[in-house]
């Protein structure tokens, strides 16, 4: 049975300008799965190179954090909602920590 | 990614966005953007390109720095912070369209963490404040292969804000 995966708008670019996408999961995790399957281009924004959500990805099953259930592994049933939502930081750069510039 | 974008913006709520960078100083200021984007950049067609995008800040959700640890120099808007934004966007019939933080005694220039912890397709603009005095404003927006940024033209546009 479909769950629904909200898309947020900076990501729906790379989503087919779709704001939803429902796929069968019984996991997150099988769900986000699905989704970068299908959008290919979401992969890098959602995941870091090792294979973890990215910090400032915030996943939620209907209105609970998935930080605070099961993380990935929070099972899912049909009719629910995942909503991917941003958080949103940055800052100078600290004199200790700069690697490679960014191009001015 | 269009390489050519430009951000349209009342000369009014540019100056807001320095004058809440310049409050906060010698803390980092942030915010949400609300507006209208008209283009039709997709990320994978390259005719959409072709479509001239149209950004325009229409109003400002000013925003608590919640880093409490480090605010001289980073700064942190949770889910729920966005989430109201959102809401604050739609009530005016508006989105949010980017975010604004002020770089105090540093450059307008994204930092290797803005770059990290950056999304795509929003505008980042940054304001730099020297000694507490607002300085040059620059607005960024992230490459869709996240390792820099490209440069987003800030067009002034003298009439009222809706």
């Amino acid at each position: 049975m479909p769950v629904k995966v909200m898309i947020p708008t900076p990501l729906r670019p790379y989503a087919g300008k779709r704001a939803s996408a429902e796929f069968q999961a019984k996991t997150v995790g099988e769900a986000l799965g699905h989704l970068t399957s299908e959008f290919a281009e979401l992969r890098k924004h959602l995941f870091t190179e090792e294979g973890k959500l990215r910090s400032f990805v915030n996943v939620y099953v209907n209105d609970e954090d998935i930080r605070y259930l099961a993380k990935e592994n929070t099972p899912t049933k049909d009719g629910d909602t995942i909503s991917i939502i941003p958080s949103i930081a940055g800052g100078s750069h600290s004199t200790r920590t700069t690697g490679r510039r960014t191009k001015a | 990614m269009a390489d050519e974008t430009a951000l349209w913006i009342s000369g009014h709520l540019a100056e807001k966005i320095r004058a809440h960078g310049a409050e906060t100083y010698p803390h980092e200021c942030c915010g949400a953007l609300l507006g209208r984007d008209s283009s039709e950049i997709s990320g994978t067609d390259p005719e959409a390109e072709e479509s001239t995008p149209g950004r325009e800040i229409l109003g400002l959700f000013p925003l608590v720095n919640r880093r409490d640890d480090s605010p001289r120099n980073r700064f942190s808007v949770t889910s729920e912070d966005v989430l109201a934004a959102e809401k604050n966007a739609r009530e005016h019939g508006l989105e949010v369209v980017g975010w604004y933080h002020s770089h105090p005694d540093h450059p307008a220039r994204p930092s290797e963490y803005d770059r990290d912890h950056a999304w795509p397709w929003y505008s980042y603009i940054i304001v730099s404040v020297q000694g507490g005095a607002p300085q040059e404003m620059t607005s960024w927006r992230l490459n869709d292969d996240r390792r820099e940024f490209s440069p987003e033209g800030i067009e002034i546009r003298h009439r009222a804000a809706v």
